[in-house]
């Protein structure tokens, strides 16, 4: 039976083991349309693994996973998730070394993913604009012909971010984006963040308190593959298990 | 910029070439002196449609990572699609004289033609065979290994196992055509005799009018965003999966676009070599194309079309004086292009003249500071 929900992500008593290793155990997650919300934990916690069940990449044991409570997760695939609306950006940067910064947004653009397409369709005019737009606001202007490879590791970061607001989604998984930026960086990247939020619904896990502290929402600690604690980061920092397993160390 | 210069040098020169053969053997009358006779036009001719056969393994290899080890497995299937059509056409100037039945069923006592040798009096039927056949089999094949995400080295074993199975396969006088003697004895290809000089050299320009075609319908799929694809596929398959897109169409469209390119350039190859046997599935020819397309440049196209040709001009050389020594140097070949050139020769060219020009503006700045 699929319960009803009018949340963007469902994940109810999800479990996935990898040869005994319980990577995600029992772990349920809400996120409500337009919310931004941190997930932190220690490594190992299972955020990794979470994103991987979200987006069709790890099927999981047991539990429910629905998009806009009518997409059931755990039956579709990568693609067919990315194209429902649920965008991600990786831990570690993965863009598109051989490819131009430019070649890798447009790669990114919002539209039909037929190869057919592909070749035929001529990119237009609103398209340029909207990745030139996009480049701007992710500050990769002067950068659009250089090599996904040659970029610095902050730019790279950034060119993700850029590549996942070019596909529209409706729900976006950032993963670590802050790694790897200045200060100045950083304190950028969560304003971006949080001008998303409303239009589209964010999940971010980060490791720096800081960013996390910028972010100023909801946050989920995760520990062992479940919840621990859930709540404002006042509220779950003085939570005595967090300290024990996480933010007291 | 220096690729772009050697990519219009190479196809000029092909196109050169092509101009050169046209006008001393077509154009200007035999007293000139300038034509070139059967034997040459034969062997270049030959050079080209296996420089096509490389440039099919390039989109795929090249471009989108997938290394085929059984491409001569469509190269052969549109061989033997031409093949049968020029059997059709011996007619009943065979040994046995029979106007229906070719030589080798006559042996075998059959009484009539298998069902899918009908149609193949027709060479338009045969021409669509010619694409179809690899093509189906690219399709059937590429739709399981792609769908159930069998990539690098699992699929370059089954693309192995596949042309090895054809082989074997081909080699049965029951499956009917031809056993370990395959097609041969052809005399006709549309009404004139496929050893005539004429036909020579329009099988010759045919094939470089092809090698040519197929250089730029793949320059330019890969200028369009279905190329940026293939290459993302290449270096990052998951992250591309991410973005929303179906690796899997994808891989399935180039291989299938490959596998009609070397099926055309096996059709092309067959009236010219006078034969198609099972020798031509056999594992070890598919990894030669390897070898050709790692030595010009994958992902490059012309480097692959280049190699296909220097590699097989050094084979006509070495197997014409020194025989035994030809497999030792094809292997010294793999290792040094691995080793040494492991962009091939255009890459190396390409990365030399990258090296020239960064000197000389260095020492351009330093002269001018």
């Amino acid at each position: 039976m699929i319960p009803t929900t009018s949340s963007a992500l469902y994940l109810d008593g999800i479990s996935v083991s990898f040869d005994g290793f319980k990577a995600l155990n029992n772990l349920s997650l809400e996120l409500a349309l337009g919310e931004l919300r941190a997930v932190i934990g220690p490594n190992g916690a299972g955020k990794s693994t979470m994103m991987d069940v979200i987006t069709g990449k790890t099927r999981p044991d047991t539990g429910t996973a629905l998009f806009l409570g009518q997409h059931d997760l755990t039956r579709l695939d990568e693609a067919r998730i990315a194209n429902l609306g649920i965008g991600r950006k990786f831990q570690k940067p993965s863009v598109i070394e051989t490819l131009t910064v430019w070649e890798n947004l447009e790669l990114a653009l919002a539209g039909n993913r037929a190869p057919w397409e592909a070749i035929f369709r001529i990119m237009c005019s609103r398209d340029q604009s909207n990745i030139r737009a996009v480049a701007e606001r992710v500050g990769l202007t002067d950068t659009l012909a250089k090599l996904g490879g040659d970029l610095s590791h902050g730019q790279k970061q950034w060119l993700e971010i850029g590549m996942l607001l070019l596909q529209e989604p409706e729900v976006l998984l950032v993963d670590e984006p802050a790694a790897g930026m200045t200060d100045a960086e950083t304190m950028k990247t969560a304003e971006l963040l949080k001008g998303l939020a409303g239009e589209h619904t964010l999940m971010v896990v980060e490791h720096d308190m800081e960013f996390v502290e910028a972010l100023d929402c909801k946050v989920t600690v995760l520990h062992e593959g479940r919840v621990l604690a859930e709540g404002s980061l006042s509220h779950v920092s003085s939570n005595s298990e967090v300290i024990d397993v996480y933010l007291g160390r | 910029m220096l690729l772009i210069f050697l990519r219009k040098l190479i196809l000029s020169s092909i196109a050169a070439l092509l101009m050169y053969v046209f006008i001393a053997n077509v154009v200007l009358p035999e007293s000139f002196g300038l034509a070139l006779d059967s034997y040459t036009l034969t062997i270049i001719g030959k050079y080209l449609c296996f420089a096509m056969l490389a440039v099919a393994l390039d989109l795929v290899w090249g471009y989108c990572g997938i290394l085929s080890l059984g491409h001569t497995a469509f190269f052969a299937l549109g061989g033997y699609a031409m093949g049968m059509y020029l059997m059709r056409q011996i007619g009943d100037r065979g040994t046995y004289g029979d106007s229906e039945l070719p030589d080798f069923m006559v042996f075998l006592n059959w009484d009539e033609l298998p069902w899918f040798w009908f149609g193949f009096d027709q060479f338009w039927f045969a021409v669509l065979m010619v694409f179809l056949v690899p093509g189906i089999l690219a399709f059937v094949f590429g739709w399981f290994a792609f769908r159930s995400r069998v990539s690098g080295v699992y699929l370059s074993i089954i693309t192995q196992a596949l042309t090895y199975a054809l082989m074997l396969a081909f080699f049965r006088n029951e499956m009917g055509f031809g056993g370990n003697n395959g097609l041969t004895d052809f005399k006709d290809i549309l009404g004139y005799s496929v050893s005539s000089p004429d036909v020579r050299v329009a099988l010759m320009l045919l094939s470089g009018c092809g090698l040519i075609g197929c250089l730029l319908l793949c320059m330019q799929l890969m200028k369009t965003k279905f190329g940026r694809v293939l290459i993302a596929i290449r270096d990052s398959e998951s992250r591309i999966r991410f973005l929303g897109y179906r690796v899997e169409y994808y891989k399935l469209l180039v291989f299938v676009i490959s596998a009609m390119i070397a099926g055309f350039a096996g059709a092309l190859y067959v009236p010219q070599v006078g034969i198609i046997n099972p020798g031509e599935f056999s594992p070890l020819a598919s990894i030669e194309v390897v070898v050709w397309v790692a030595l010009g440049g994958r992902g490059s196209l012309v480097g692959a079309a280049l190699g296909a040709i220097a590699v097989n001009a050094a084979k006509t050389f070495f197997t014409g004086f020194y025989p035994e020594a030809w497999l030792f140097f094809l292997g010294a070949i793999f290792v040094i292009s691995t080793l040494y050139l492991p962009k091939g020769i255009l890459g190396a060219i390409v990365d030399l003249g990258a090296k020239y020009q960064s000197t000389r503006s260095t020492s351009l700045k330093e002269s001018c500071s």
